[in-house]
């Protein structure tokens, strides 16, 4: 065990027992119970940052430095995907030729969800393939990026795929520097980090991720559980097909159950409506109650779904067949009804699994004639069948729960046991957004898709992952959560510098013994696991961006249960006007700085006139002092005027000038490129208590 | 390479990959059933017995191929999987949903 693991096993310990031993005196013996309306909400986010600090521990505790990789088999076939949907043509032309420029022998392909005419020619003329979507897919939901990625996976048979958002430029050795991990058959997945090049080194909007793209996704590895990012991996074929056929499986099982089951309460239903004449329907809807019956029996006792489907379709078919043959008094079916049935599964963006069972319910709950119930049941049984009517590809690797496939797609993956490798060398360099708007647009997806795949498929919950692994998942949506807690660190200074109110009971030597040895450990544990790398802009959007954190665990809420849109906030494609400063885009964020300074003078007005202590006050002005500079990067970020390269710097920098960065990067889509939040949601709350 | 040979016979097509059925085998596969769907016979069978290796995407291409089987009112049945084959059907659940036949000529009889 190298001397840095040791000494990080040591710091993740000391600050687990202190931590631990300064929660329990505070839930136990110092919340202030007649303030509760602040009190409570304050040792719950106390409560949280430990959890966070905690698991946060657990991950370094595993820290794994992989060092050289093994070297590549040669022989083996890859495929490079670059995937875009409408960035500009030079911007991705450059990506495709670095990647034709990769030394292993491989086959480039330009994804194109845009299906421009100009791309085609561009990729013949580079003599690269291009692949767009089949005509499957159409009227189908595309699914983005995860729908991108299965298209072109149809089309194409590499063993290895290369994934790479369109504006990051790989090095000739990417391949030849992660191919060798895959010699162990069950490694699935090797991830690289996405650096980005347009960053000047004070990274005014954090957009570099040097404490995830090292030690975080380095102890994830050591779990077994570093993630796959979007970008800049290598993936193993088998391993994403896998993921295809057994959800393919999974989702078949889930909704023919379902089906079958509303199946008997709509036969339920019409049988009850019959007249006592009606003998001839009568006996057609009890024969395909019993088989409804029958297959469901069937099915139970382990016999293969689809043949069990088939069969029945079969004799409904024929029970109808019958029914209309022998001439009876037929009632016409409600064909609207049957059409809904039929296209039920396609009203959700998400798989036939997740259809709710009320829109089922709502649907089948109509009274419909004895035919009419019948036929419903057959359109009932052919939507959730094999053909999975609701999707352009029966089966789909990439998973599509989210609008960030790529952790969602991990964990399934994991949950079949395969192996993931972070392998810490920047082997890409990428594009970040430069403006404010797109920069906190980007981050407003990131965090959705990872709130979405927490409300959706739960870690904790996935019965293959291991602890550990389920662990490693959740804490990353953990930490999401911390715009919840950022609200009650902002809110305890102010109430108590204007209205005098503690939370706690007493700043006592017991408080202050118990939390600032903690603070220092949790402190020293971040600066030892960072190893170098800068983290301090990282804590501050951590904090700061709390509005975007807060907004993508509601609407994502709203999006799995109440079935709302994600609220797609429409992503800037023309170049941003860099002479304009959006003060509008972190109005939260002003208003939370204003009330923290203003609450700073009323406290020292209050503390003049002899009604608050001085320890109190002192205390929370440093509080409130702390707050107002991790919150002023929203300030510099607000002010940033995109990217000069240091060497070209114009003569003039005026606003309207236009470096040729800068002409391309505000294109980007960053919503489409999903990639795993940075540095930026790590750790500041453990220390500004 | 694999080789994929076809016959009809009664409104039943069956299909023979000879060889191995992996990621590249699969696109050829998945066109050949394409082929066959589109030239009117939707009853296949896909007789495994001298397939020798089968990976995911081989399973993918025979979803693909059900799918298109049963929207054009048929069906396709697989045959005599070697136990290598069978292993992957076992391994992503696959036999849970589709019943591997024992004999070809009987594959459309239940």
């Amino acid at each position: 065990m190298s001397r840095r693991l040791l000494l990080l096993r040591g710091i993740v310990l000391v600050t687990a027992i202190l931590g631990l031993n300064y929660i329990v005196w505070r839930w136990l013996f110092s919340v202030h119970w007649s303030a509760w309306w602040i009190a409570v909400p304050l040792v719950i986010a106390e409560t949280y940052s430990l959890v966070d600090s905690l698991l946060f521990g657990m991950t370094m505790w595993r820290l794994k430095e992989r060092g050289e990789p093994p070297p590549a088999t040669p022989d083996q076939t890859v495929d490079v995907f670059i995937t875009t949907y409408n960035e500009p043509l030079d911007l991705v032309l450059d990506t495709a030729r670095a990647a034709v420029a990769i030394r292993y022998p491989h086959q480039t392909w330009i994804l194109d969800d845009g299906n421009r005419p100009e791309m085609r020619d561009a990729a013949a003329e580079l003599g690269i393939g291009w692949i767009t979507r089949s005509p499957d897919w159409a009227g189908m939901p595309r699914h983005a990026k995860a729908g991108n990625l299965n298209n072109a996976l149809q089309a194409t048979d590499g063993e290895f795929l290369l994934i790479l958002d369109a504006d990051q430029i790989p090095s000739p050795d990417i391949l030849d520097r992660t191919l060798g991990y895959f010699d162990d058959e069950n490694v699935g997945l090797v991830q690289t980090p996405q650096y980005f090049v347009n960053v000047p080194e004070s990274d005014p909007l954090g957009s570099q991720a040097p404490l995830f793209y090292g030690p975080i996704q380095q102890g994830k590895d050591g779990w077994n559980a570093a993630f796959f990012c979007g970008s800049n991996a290598v993936i193993r074929r088998e391993a994403l097909m896998q993921i295809g056929i057994t959800r393919y499986v999974h989702e078949i099982g889930v909704g023919v159950d379902r089906a079958l089951r509303s199946a008997r309460s709509v036969l339920t239903a019409a049988r009850k409506d019959l007249g006592d004449d009606e003998v001839g329907v009568r006996k057609a809807i009890d024969d395909v109650l019993y088989d409804v019956g029958r297959t469901r029996r069937e099915i139970a006792r382990g016999g293969a779904l689809l043949d069990a489907t088939y069969r029945f379709q079969t004799r409904v078919a024929e029970i109808r067949r019958q029914l209309v043959a022998a001439d009876l008094q037929l009632v016409s079916a409600d064909l609207d009804l049957i059409a809904e049935l039929d296209q039920l599964a396609g009203m959700s963006d998400q798989s036939l699994a997740t259809v709710s069972l009320e829109a089922l319910d709502r649907a089948t709950a109509r009274d419909l004639s004895p035919l009419g119930a019948i036929e419903a049941v057959e359109a009932l049984i052919r939507a959730v069948d094999v053909d999975r009517s609701d999707e352009a590809m029966p089966v789909m690797p990439m998973a599509t729960i989210s609008v960030t496939e790529d952790m969602a797609t991990c964990m399934r993956m994991h949950g079949l046991g395969w192996r993931s490798v972070y392998h810490d060398e920047v082997l890409a360099h990428g594009l970040a957004p430069e403006d404010l708007e797109s920069m906190l647009t980007q981050r407003l997806r990131w965090a959705q898709g990872t709130a979405q795949v927490m409300f959706r498929e739960n870690p904790l919950v996935q019965k293959r992952l291991s602890w550990p692994q389920r662990l490693m998942y959740f804490g990353t949506m953990w930490s999401y959560l911390s715009g919840f807690a950022a609200l009650v660190y902002i809110a305890a200074p102010v109430i108590y510098l204007t209205l005098g109110v503690l939370p706690v009971q007493a700043l006592s030597t017991d408080f202050f013994i118990r939390l600032v040895p903690f603070l220092v450990v949790n402190q020293l544990l971040f600066f030892v696991a960072a190893n170098g790398r800068p983290t301090w802009r990282g804590q501050q959007y951590s904090l700061a961006l709390f509005p975007v954190w807060i907004k993508s665990v509601t609407s994502a809420f709203g999006n799995v249960f109440l079935r709302r849109d994600l609220d797609f906030s429409v992503t800037p494609k023309e170049r941003k006007e860099f002479a304009v400063a959006r003060w509008d885009l972190v109005r939260p964020q002003l208003i939370a700085m204003g009330a923290l300074a203003l609450a700073g003078v009323a406290g020292v007005v209050r503390l003049a006139v002899g009604q608050a202590s001085w320890l109190g006050t002192s205390l929370n002005l440093v509080w409130v002092v702390f707050d107002l500079v991790i919150f002023s990067v929203i300030i510099r970020a607000v002010r940033y005027r995109g990217f000069e390269p240091p060497d070209s710097r114009p003569p003039d920098p005026s606003p309207s000038d236009a470096s040729p960065t800068r002409a391309v990067a505000p294109a980007r889509q960053p919503d489409r490129q999903p990639a795993r939040q940075p540095a930026s949601r790590r750790g500041s709350h453990r220390g500004e208590r | 390479m694999i080789e994929l040979d076809v016959t009809t016979d009664r409104g039943i097509a069956v299909v023979v990959p000879r060889g191995r059925l992996n990621m590249v085998a699969a696109r050829q596969l998945r066109q050949v059933l394409a082929d066959i769907i589109t030239g009117g016979t939707s009853r296949i069978v896909v007789d495994l017995a001298e397939t020798t290796f089968l990976d995911s995407s081989g399973l993918g291409a025979l979803i693909g191929g059900l799918k298109s089987a049963r929207q054009a009112g048929g069906d396709l049945r697989i045959a005599r999987p070697t136990p290598e084959v069978m292993t992957v059907f076992t391994l992503t659940n696959m036999d849970k949903v589709l019943r591997p036949r024992d004999d070809v000529g009987s594959a459309f009889d239940v």
